[in-house]
């Protein structure tokens, strides 16, 4: 095996996708995803395969569609504001069983928002994204290996569902430089799309690749087909669990962030805090069963991010009605640190945090719980009563977080 | 007794009803395309990238592998698929709508990097699938659902003439118009289509040719009448002829 090489979290990407045999590339300008496109452009072609500069995203993801038709692997690169325009054939894609793979290097927004980190498009990624009723699978790195080690993963993944396979990051992954080790590069399996790829009818049948079904009933077979689909993706669900087995608080983080958190978490276990890191790595299918257990053991959660608040959603889904979770939002334009996450998880822990926590404000407002409620907490949360302040109008469910399983 | 067959449908066509319109032009074309994959012998090397409008149903006749765009996408698409599949022969089909209004950017850079794909463009001054609205080849003062009393250039610009714009590209190795309204136009059709396959068989560019083409269903007129329309409105506007026909060193 090779030594380890220095790379940006961009380049990592573009180095996994070319060891995992990817043989055309569509790019289009946009920061801060620019190295990928800037790398690909000489490097796929001296591996053998294309690159081409599109006209938009529309058209760079339109083309990913026409190679993925041919059963050839292929990829597309962007940030935020590209991601928009790419989803309408990554809608066409996953309604024509069609594999690929889309990188979302998120950048600040809405409209054109800023060229710094956010996870703002949490939503879009995991959600479908663009029109009609569909899911691509969503992977999520934390570092610059994991870049790479996914990107492989997403190939492999596009083809064994026919799928797009998104890797979500964001500018503090991709602007990164760390080092990184190499597999060996993919040997080539020919048969890998022979079954139903374009080539050309010689010697069978015609084949068509098509996302349109107006037949009484086709399409409702088809979207059940997909769902179908779906449901055996969570064979793929992967997530990093850090120190959660006695922790009586788990902060759940994804991407860049969940890599910061668990530094705070770390932190504050030396400091003898019980607390630990879920760092859910594939955002669809979310690991949802992974969490509920963790509930169900009576844990505390706190759900930090770069946004507003949109995987916390999926948390408490994950985690209702044995639990629920506690909300921590880094904004745009900040570059969070570790000990910035330290204070709202101290609160988290003693139950003091409100769950659609503004940033920043995560311990001044109190849960009050009723008494019923109160009774019903374990010892490990004694402080929500103590602390100050009014009850927050979203702290209702304060008696189900220490609730053991 | 010896038969002399004198007439019969192209191996590469289906045989089978259109969907089409009475006295609606895309029938004619398909078939046309069909009788040059059959004597190129490209049929099993084939890729059609279809897209949307009324002939997104192509692949029902035509035999070959096929992918589906999304409208306006199909020059994308068949970028996607040709780099992917170098040896393979990939092209497009399109209407108006499709290729001259919301898949103008995809059109134009392809033709302008100079894909080795072939394109044929169906101008029926139209959107037909939808209904028969304004398209941006619609004639002027032609009335339509969207423009009920006649396109009128001070707010809906003059109808686009596509060949002589891609003729100006780079990449183009040939671009024609021309028309299916009468035998001779047929031919020269015919003859228009092979060259704009050629040239992406011997690799020298990008192909195309714009066929202008009837709707009579929403040009709310008979057969007989669309298709004399061709020549007395049509054309007069968008000329027949070859606007490029280039050796491989032009449009390296
Ligand atoms: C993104 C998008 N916008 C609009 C439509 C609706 N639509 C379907 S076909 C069509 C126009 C077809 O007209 P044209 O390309 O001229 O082909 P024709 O039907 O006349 O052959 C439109 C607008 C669509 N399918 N997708
Ligand atoms: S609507 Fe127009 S273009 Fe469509 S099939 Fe009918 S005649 Fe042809």
């Amino acid at each position: 095996m090779a030594g380890r090489i220095f790379l940006k979290g961009n380049e990592a990407i573009a180095h996994g996708a070319l060891a995992a045999g990817c043989k055309c590339f569509f790019g289009y300008p946009i920061t801060p995803q620019n190295d990928i496109p800037e790398f690909m452009s000489s490097a796929i072609c001296k591996a053998g395969g294309q690159f081409v500069q599109a006209e938009s995203e529309v058209a760079a993801a339109n083309m990913l569609l026409g190679a993925a038709a041919a059963g050839v692997r292929a990829m597309t690169s962007s940030s935020s504001p590209g991601m928009s325009l790419k989803q309408e054939a990554i809608s066409y894609m996953a309604g024509s069983d069609l594999p690929g793979v889309i990188v979302n290097i998120n950048r600040g927004g809405p409209g054109l928002g800023d060229i710094g980190p956010s996870q703002g498009d949490y939503f879009q990624s995991v959600k479908g994204g663009g029109h009609g009723d569909y899911r691509t699978l969503v992977l999520a790195p934390a570092t610059c290996q994991e870049a790479y080690d996914l990107t492989r993963l997403a190939f492999d993944l596009a083809y064994t569902y026919r799928n797009p396979v998104l890797i979500l990051g964001d500018a503090i992954l991709g602007q990164m430089k760390e080092p990184v080790t190499p597999a060996k590069p993919r040997k080539e399996n020919p048969k890998e799309a022979q079954d139903w790829c374009l080539t050309g009818a010689k010697g069978r049948p015609t084949r068509l690749l098509k996302s349109l079904f107006l037949d009484d009933g086709a399409l409702a077979g088809q979207n059940l087909r997909l769902k179908a689909k779906y449901e055996k993706m969570k064979a793929e669900i992967r997530y990093e669990a850090f120190a959660c087995d006695d922790a009586e608080l788990v902060v759940v983080a994804f991407g860049t962030i969940g890599r910061i958190a668990k530094s705070a978490v770390r932190a504050l276990r030396a400091k003898g805090r019980k607390v630990g890191l879920f760092r859910p790595i594939t955002l669809f299918p979310f690991p949802s069963a992974a969490l509920a257990a963790l509930a169900a053991k009576g844990k505390r959660f706190l759900t930090i991010e770069h946004n507003l608040g949109q995987m916390v959603e999926d948390v408490r889904l994950a985690v209702l009605p044995a639990a629920d979770s506690d909300f921590f939002s880094v904004l745009p334009g900040n570059m969070p640190i570790p000990d910035d996450f330290e204070k709202p998880i101290l609160a988290s822990l003693k139950g003091a945090a409100k769950k659609t926590g503004a940033p920043g404000k995560a311990t001044k407002k109190a849960a009050k719980p009723t008494p019923a409620k109160a009774a019903a907490a374990t010892k490990k949360t004694p402080a929500a009563a103590k602390i100050r302040g009014k009850a927050a109008p979203t702290a209702k469910k304060p008696a189900a977080k220490g609730k053991k399983g | 007794m010896s038969e002399k067959i004198v007439f019969q449908k192209p191996e590469s066509v289906y045989d089978r009803a259109t969907h089409y319109c009475p006295g609606c032009h895309h029938g004619t074309i398909h078939r046309l395309v069909g009788e040059i994959l059959d004597e190129m012998k490209l049929r099993e090397k084939t890729i059609l990238v279809s897209s949307i409008g009324c002939s997104v149903f192509l692949y029902n006749y035509l035999e070959v592998d096929a992918v589906e765009a999304p409208h306006g996408r199909a020059p994308a698409v068949a970028t996607g698929v040709k780099r992917a599949r170098m040896d393979k022969f990939v092209f497009t089909y399109q209407g108006d709508g499709d290729l001259a209004s919301i898949g103008m950017a995809e059109i134009m850079h392809a033709a302008n990097r100079g894909e080795r794909i072939s394109v044929v463009f169906v101008n029926n001054t139209v959107y037909g699938m939808t209904g028969g609205q304004m398209a941006p080849t619609t004639m002027e003062g032609q009335k339509t659902t969207t423009c009920p009393s006649g396109r009128c250039p001070e707010s809906h610009g003059l109808p686009i003439r596509m060949a002589e714009i891609i003729a100006s590209l780079g990449g183009v190795a040939f671009c024609a118009r021309t028309a299916v309204d009468t035998v001779k136009n047929l031919n020269q059709t015919k003859k228009a289509i092979r060259r704009a396959f050629e040239v992406q068989t011997a690799g020298t560019g990008f192909g195309f040719v714009e066929v202008l083409s009837t709707c009579p269903t929403n040009w709310r007129m008979t057969p007989l009448k669309a298709n004399e329309r061709i020549a007395a409105e049509m054309i007069p506007y968008f000329p027949l002829g070859v606007f490029k026909d280039a050796d491989a060193e032009v449009c390296a």
